[in-house]
């Protein structure tokens, strides 16, 4: 009934458009200009793409071969099988687990103390923390495997380069993130440490810190998270973990052992998800996440 | 100054007594997760063969390269020594371009994907509820695995390029925005599209009146966000040979081409900074000075 009933309003509005129009014009006038730059925006968007396919010869041919070949990889990696290997993946894992883990808290805890250099209501000259910004920055766009690549030069192939790789990338994160949240920190604690007679120091030890601990502690968690992600490939450039068998095996095209460390790596984010969000919450209450 | 008024002895020592009982409570708590911490550190150590003795050891390495890749630049004749630093400059820039592109490209795809997927997989839109987490399940796993590993598979089956950096971009890409595009629809103001099914509007009508409206803006931030995370991405993605600069720099790097280590280091430092900031002024005047994220 009620379908009908619209389909009969809709019908009747259809009939009266003129009526409409007249009585509404603000709501049929066509916005030229706005329709106009949205076109322009979609153009450059499509354009270039364009480019990019010409560029970078993305061609459908490719694509539909490729896939092909893909469908072939998906039959062949089923079913899911460590075919022996069990214990050395399990180890590789453990290793990835314990590279995410020791560089993200060497990560933080470096970035700890710099995140206050970092800060403008803690450091009031702004060369130093400009100066102590664009380290960070340095330190962050430089790509994990970039930084694996470069410790394994130190220290050798294995798991303590990918730690140390980690260690450095997120230091840079981390130190942006605490010195952002310190900035963001409520002044009032502080301001009352200071007016009754403490130091900075005791401005820093009682005014901020128990403000910031639970965030930061929040951040620290979810980097982890995000890191165990990072160690399943850090292996690929030899440094460790996981992304070692996953590169070989992939090169030889051992897809069913390839399939089982694919879902090794996803139980185990899902795993290390479930439990940081648990943290979380605990740590700053149900209302972030 | 007024003194203050002393407490009743048996009352004060009954008070210190409950302090000291709630701050040694606190302070065990503390005492218990530092405890955990390192006893997981050692552990991680042990797995993760940490050997500081190796490290203490090599530190002088660290410092040693650092001191090689920088730029043989002087002060006598800082022109000529830049240009022979950037001697392949124009290979370079090409090769920079085609990585840009690639992250372009990825981010495009993977931005459309994930914007039709995140409608179907958003709890106030999809009433079926078998399709909804057939969805996100499939966004997890895209999500999960990273690019470079979708990459490394896509090598063998479309041979060498950036056409698999593209393709392995545009997964990745799907699975993280269709997560926070759904994310974003989940939390809309439902009044218009009641109003809209309301007058009898079909459901692509509704998402495009009722929905789209409200979601845009956050989507194209978000967009942004994820190009800038992408470029970086792409940088690296040449590692495994699907094109752009990244096969350049892990050439240097393993040749030891110390110079063109730093040179390409650089460049590829200086394009993330600039799309980073041009992302930023772009997402700030999108979703608006009061809305800052």
């Amino acid at each position: 009934m009620s379908a009908a009933r619209t389909g009969n309003l809709r019908a009747e509005a259809r009939d009266n458009l003129a009526r409409l129009r007249g009585r509404y014009p603000a709501q049929f006038r066509v916005d030229w200009a706005a329709r106009a730059r949205f076109g322009l925006g979609l153009g450059v968007l499509i354009g270039l793409a364009a480019l990019a396919c010409w560029r970078l010869d993305v061609s459908a041919a490719r694509i539909l071969n490729g896939l092909g070949r893909l469908g072939s990889f998906a039959v062949l990696m089923l079913p899911p099988s460590p075919e022996g290997h069990l214990w050395t993946f399990l180890h590789a894992l453990g290793e990835t687990l314990g590279i995410a883990f020791l560089g993200t808290l060497t990560a933080a805890i470096l970035a700890f103390p710099v995140a206050f250099l970092a800060a403008r209501n803690v450091v009031s000259n702004p060369f130093a923390h400009f100066a102590v910004r664009r380290g960070l920055d340095v330190m962050r766009s430089v790509d994990v495997l970039i930084w694996a690549l470069i410790w394994i030069n130190v220290v050798g192939l294995g798991p303590f380069a990918g730690a140390l790789a980690i260690a450095c990338s997120d230091f840079g994160a981390l130190g942006k993130l605490f010195s952002e949240a310190v900035e963001t920190c409520d002044r009032r604690p502080s301001e009352g440490v200071v007016a009754s007679g403490g130091s900075s120091l005791h401005r820093i030890r009682f005014g901020l810190i128990p403000g910031v601990l639970p965030v930061l502690a929040s951040q620290v968690l979810y980097f982890f998270e995000s890191n165990t992600r990072s160690a399943t490939i850090i292996g690929i450039v030899g440094a460790g973990g996981i992304g070692q068998y996953l590169t070989e095996l992939i090169r030889v095209l051992e897809l069913q052992q390839v399939a089982f460390l694919v879902l090794m790596i996803l139980v185990t984010v899902a795993a290390i998800d479930w439990v940081s969000t648990r943290l979380r919450r605990a740590l700053i209450g149900p209302a972030a996440r | 100054m007024r003194s203050l008024t002393k407490l009743p002895p048996e009352r004060e020592a009954a008070l210190s007594g409950l302090y000291a009982a709630a701050t040694g409570a606190a302070r065990r708590r503390t005492l218990a997760g530092f405890a955990l911490v390192a006893v997981l550190a050692v552990l991680a150590g042990l797995v993760a063969e940490v050997r500081p003795l190796i490290f203490a050891e090599n530190i002088g390495k660290f410092t040693a390269y650092i001191r090689q890749i920088l730029p043989p630049v002087g002060l006598d004749h800082p022109v000529a020594d830049l240009r022979e630093w950037y001697w392949g400059l124009s290979g370079w820039l090409a090769l920079l371009g085609e990585t840009l592109l690639m992250a372009y490209l990825g981010t495009l795809l993977g931005g459309l994907a994930g914007f039709v997927l995140s409608f179907a997989g958003s709890a106030n839109l999809m009433r079926s509820r078998v399709l909804r987490l057939l969805t996100t399940r499939f966004l997890e796993i895209c999500r999960t695995v990273p690019d470079i590993v979708f990459a490394l598979i896509f090598v063998i089956a479309f041979g060498l390029g950036p056409m698999v950096g593209v393709l392995a971009i545009a997964i990745h890409t799907t699975g993280a925005l269709g997560k926070l595009f759904s994310e974003v629809v989940e939390n809309i103001d439902m009044r218009p599209v009641e109003g809209l099914s309301a007058a009898g509007a079909t459901w692509v009508e509704t998402v495009r009146f009722a929905v789209l409206p409200q979601v845009l803006s956050n989507f194209a931030s978000y967009g942004l966000l994820r190009f800038e995370i992408n470029v970086r991405g792409a940088a690296v993605l040449g590692f495994v040979g699907a094109g752009g600069i990244g096969q350049e720099f892990l050439g240097a790097i393993r040749n030891f081409y110390y110079a063109d280590v730093s040179a390409i280091l650089v460049l590829i430092i200086l394009t993330v900074f600039c799309i980073d900031l041009a992302t930023e002024q772009v997402r700030h005047r999108l979703i608006g000075p009061e809305n800052p994220r």
